[in-house]
């Protein structure tokens, strides 16, 4: 995907730092609302290179719906993930087999592979160490697969699939 | 109703963070302790915090906002954490059955040589 416009970005921070201005509030006094206008667009002027790669268009209809499916199936991946750690100190044979794996992706763009390595973290029973390129080094508590290909097919696919649609 | 479910929410939040804390003292070394404290503190606070939101509707999206960022952002830290530990040599526990980490930070360290 081609990066987007100097404009383009701006707006784009703009409105994420005002609507979380806004909740951040959660007000609607017209001062409040006036100042948080005025804070982000000052804001937005040094950060905007920084804090956005695709400017709107990471706003399409497609990407707000895949991201609204994805949010509460990662809360639900996190709920597991806690029973799971849970089970596991709590367990008096303690089944753990640690190890340290890589996982290949296929998320292109950077956006997209944090957001794959942060989903990663909160999966059960692993948690990513580094990204490089295609490759994220992934500590894994219990090694259910030792190659690349498996580890892969266990811990990365489930959800590159959403990631996919939201960050392309 | 509001009250129970927000206490819920509190309680639930306490237990799993109480069961990172015990992670802690359990597990073996490091690595595994950080996956324990990592998922149960970001769990345990968000709970936390979306129980208080729950118990003060008057602050109910504050506290959403919050859990949303301690959501977002405690992976980064722990993965930094995780990753510094590793690259300062800090050992792995005697039943780690593999460790592609050599390979992968030796190649890194290749490429910034070349």
């Amino acid at each position: 995907m081609e990066k987007a416009g100097k404009l383009n970005k701006y707006i784009f921070t703009v409105v994420v730092l005002y609507v979380s201005w806004i909740l951040l509030t959660a007000t609607t006094r017209a001062d409040e609302l006036i100042v948080g206008l005025i804070v982000s667009l000052l804001v937005a002027i040094g950060s905007f290179d920084y804090l956005s790669e695709h400017g709107l268009s990471h706003l399409t209809p497609k990407r707000v719906l895949y991201l609204i499916i994805y949010a509460p199936y990662y809360l639900w991946q996190v709920i597991l993930a806690n029973f799971d750690v849970a089970y596991r100190v709590l367990a008096p044979s303690m089944p753990i087999k640690p190890g340290i794996v890589k996982v290949k992706t296929n998320l292109k763009t950077d956006s997209g592979k944090l957001a794959l390595a942060n989903s990663i973290t909160m999966t059960p029973g692993t948690l990513t160490m580094d990204v490089k390129d295609d490759t994220l080094l992934v500590h894994w508590i219990y090694v259910k697969d030792e190659t690349v290909e498996g580890a892969t097919k266990e811990i990365g696919t489930p959800f590159e699939k959403y990631l996919k649609e939201i960050f392309g | 109703m509001r009250l129970i479910l927000g206490y819920f929410l509190l309680y639930f939040g306490a237990i799993f963070l109480f069961l990172g804390a015990f992670g802690l003292i359990r597990l073996p070394d490091l690595y595994t302790r950080m996956q324990a404290s990592t998922k149960s503190t970001t769990l345990g606070a968000f709970a936390s915090v979306l129980g208080v939101g729950v118990i003060h509707p008057d602050w109910f999206v504050k506290c959403l906002v919050v859990a949303l960022f301690i959501l977002l952002t405690a992976p980064v830290g722990s993965s930094a954490l995780m990753r510094a530990a590793y690259k300062t040599g800090v050992p792995m526990t005697d039943s780690t059955t593999i460790d592609e980490g050599k390979e992968f930070f030796g190649e890194e360290q290749e490429g910034e040589a070349k």
